[in-house]
């Protein structure tokens, strides 16, 4: 029972980390309507770009807020250059350009910046916080935490003015020009909201696994969780993050040992394939209703 | 120039459904395929081996993959996991003592039986979500494959192709290997070339451009789209086992990991979507463009011309793969092939400037 319990809490944990990583995704999409399988290599991006502060002597508080300038700066340059030119091109291009970024950012930013795994020392301390006699894993504590935050917070900016813009145009594009909403600026804000969030899943995760290439890889766990929480649906990213990190760990914890390992994958895939034939538009996603 | 035509003209129906209308176009291709054939005694056998043997069958790949992709419209981010399927099996029938001939059809149709059973879970869906389906099922394929010791022969197990002969010819020299992929290379084309003047080939088109309207049009969309699943996995299995047999020679399940998806899709797009000439050229600049372009950014800063680190060096097939594909989407959408097409269109006429083709 205990195992039971340190697997759900620890994977609930995760979870919630991973739906930090899903954020960005949720969204780009919900503005642009854009898939962007780049976060991950965002992701991976932001981190290095804390780490190298960090590392040159710049204090954690000061190099996470300049890190989050810097991945916003990097959104809105992303958007202008690439994604921009994209509009009106049907979906695949726009999945391989977001591709083509993800394998460029993961060659050119360890290439830059070398590939061996760095630490990055948030000074979280790596004693499991023991409760009864589960073990939990401090840095996915303060992480999760942080993930239920970030979200929340999120949620109350699509309150804010520039939040409803934000809505507004996640809505319908021409509907926003018409009552004066740049709809570029507004797709522009998303990217480089998105590049906050990427950092702050970037030093957690970095904090957690090290910072190397390997943290681009959170894309497929984090696409399994925008695709079970909704596309397009912040509360989704929570709810989806949480199945996902759940699922993800109390099934390979008793079942790894029979079949060699590696289900963790499998229950993702699972998690995906199911979701698409059961419920494409997810759990809190807007169903689209395709008129001909 | 070459052509001498002020536009292409047809005067009797005949003329107007060849496959190369101009004869030119004719005299290219035979051409080509004499080259082709004649490679292994023009070529070195060092370059035949790394880098045509390995072009012809990835462009097979990239023609059965463009089928669907690019005449169908239905997006595949997992058809690395399909040519596993057909590599695998190919291995394990000969292994069981089937005749190498009939193991590889055999090895086709498990992979499009297998393909088609994920093609249809995400046939209710379109765009995205079919994207995200086709790679829930690279993942599962692959899980399947490394920890099935059965299968793969253990996880980090390499397994070796047995020896072999197709119609009686032993397989195993290199130049033999490369006339067998090639012979498939080349019926791949033709099945290509001929699929689009077929009444299938127009259900795929149809069914691509918008598919309530050709359901209006009597063309069923689910067994159209089932049927373009069905022949593509089944030459991309095909594809997979003379990749084992005449490449590889030692199969391990990395040799069919997610990249190798994301790296055929790259060669569909950057040769145009649909057309047989873009999968040729597409499989062979993503194949061999990172490479080249390494060993001359390498060579510069061997010679010290230019200051790049050796940890920036073996990043850089990856940092160029990924700006090839960037560039190609936002400068040239329509890929090699339209580049071509827009060449040969200006020799068409050469000393005049527009074509009426």
């Amino acid at each position: 029972m205990a195992y039971f319990l340190e697997l759900l809490i620890n994977g609930a944990l995760t979870g919630l980390m991973y739906s930090l990583a899903a954020l960005g995704f949720v969204l780009i999409y919900k503005s642009a309507g854009v898939p962007n399988l780049a976060q991950g290599a965002v992701v991976m991006t932001a981190a290095y770009v804390v780490w190298i502060m960090v590392s040159s002597g710049v204090p954690l508080w000061i190099a996470i807020p300049a890190g989050m300038a810097v991945m916003f700066a990097f959104g809105l340059v992303v958007e202008r250059l690439l994604l921009r030119r994209m509009v009106g091109q049907p979906v695949i291009m726009v999945v391989m350009l977001t591709l083509g970024l993800e394998i460029l950012l993961r060659g050119l930013v360890p290439g830059l910046l070398g590939s061996t795994p760095r630490s990055l020392d948030l000074g979280i301390g790596f004693a499991p916080v023991i409760l009864g006699d589960v073990f939990i894993n401090r840095t996915y504590l303060v992480g999760g935490t942080i993930a239920l935050l970030l979200v929340g917070a999120s949620l109350l900016f699509f309150r804010t003015r520039i939040g409803t813009k934000l809505r507004a145009v996640s809505d319908d594009h021409v509907s926003s020009w018409a009552v004066g909403i740049s709809v570029e600026r507004a797709i522009g804000i998303s990217w480089g909201l998105a590049g906050v969030t990427a950092v702050v899943a970037g030093v957690l995760w970095g904090s957690a696994q090290g910072v190397d290439w390997t943290l681009s890889m959170l894309l497929f766990p984090a696409v399994a969780v925008v695709i079970l929480g909704g596309i397009d649906s912040i509360p989704g990213v929570l709810v989806g993050g949480i199945l996902v990190g759940v699922l993800g760990s109390v099934i390979p914890g008793y079942l790894d040992s029979y079949v060699g390992g590696g289900t963790r994958d499998v229950v993702t895939s699972l998690i995906i394939l199911l979701t698409i034939m059961v419920r494409p538009y997810g759990i809190f996603g807007r169903e689209d209703i395709e008129r001909i | 120039m070459f052509y001498r035509l002020s536009g292409t003209y047809h005067t009797t129906y005949e003329s107007d459904r060849k496959l190369w209308k101009i004869p030119a176009d004719r005299w290219q291709v035979i051409a080509v395929l004499v080259l082709a054939v004649a490679a292994p005694f023009l070529v070195s056998p060092l370059y035949l081996g790394s880098y045509v043997l390995p072009w012809v069958i990835w462009s097979a790949a990239a023609l059965s993959l463009t089928l669907l992709m690019g005449m169908a419209g239905q997006l595949h981010f997992g058809f690395a996991a399909v040519m596993a399927i057909g590599a695998y099996s190919s291995i394990h029938l000969v292994r069981f003592g089937v005749p190498f001939e009939i193991a590889l059809i055999l090895s086709g149709l498990i992979a499009a039986g297998i393909g088609t059973v994920f093609g249809a879970a995400a046939l209710r869906v379109k765009g995205l979500y079919l994207v995200m389906a086709t790679l829930a099922m690279q993942y599962l394929v692959d899980w399947v494959v490394v920890n099935v010791p059965a299968i793969s022969g253990g996880a980090h197990a390499t397994l070796r192709t047995p020896a072999v002969s197709f119609l009686f010819v032993d397989v195993s020299s290199l130049a033999s290997r490369y006339w067998l992929a090639l012979g498939w290379a080349v019926l791949l084309t033709l099945f290509f070339l001929n699929v689009k003047r077929t009444s299938f080939g127009r259900a795929l088109v149809a069914i691509r451009d918008k598919d309530f309207a050709a359901a209006v049009i009597g063309v069923d969309p689910f067994r159209t789209k089932m049927m373009a699943f069905f022949t593509s996995s089944f030459m991309g299995g095909v594809t997979g086992a003379i990749l084992a047999y005449c490449y590889y020679r030692a199969v391990t399940p990395e040799q069919f990991g997610f990249d190798v998806s994301i790296q055929l899709v790259a060669m569909v797009l950057v040769g145009g979507l649909g057309s047989v000439i873009g999968s040729y050229l597409g499989a062979g600049f993503v194949l061999l463009a990172p490479i080249f372009l390494t060993n001359f950014i390498a060579g510069m800063a061997g010679a010290g011309w230019i200051p790049v680190s050796q940890n920036f060096l073996s990043h850089l097939p990856l940092i160029i793969y990924g700006a090839m594909i960037i560039g190609f989407l936002l400068f040239e959408p329509l890929g090699l092939a339209k580049i071509y097409d827009n060449i040969r269109k200006y020799f068409l006429v050469w000393p005049f400037r527009h074509a009426k083709s």
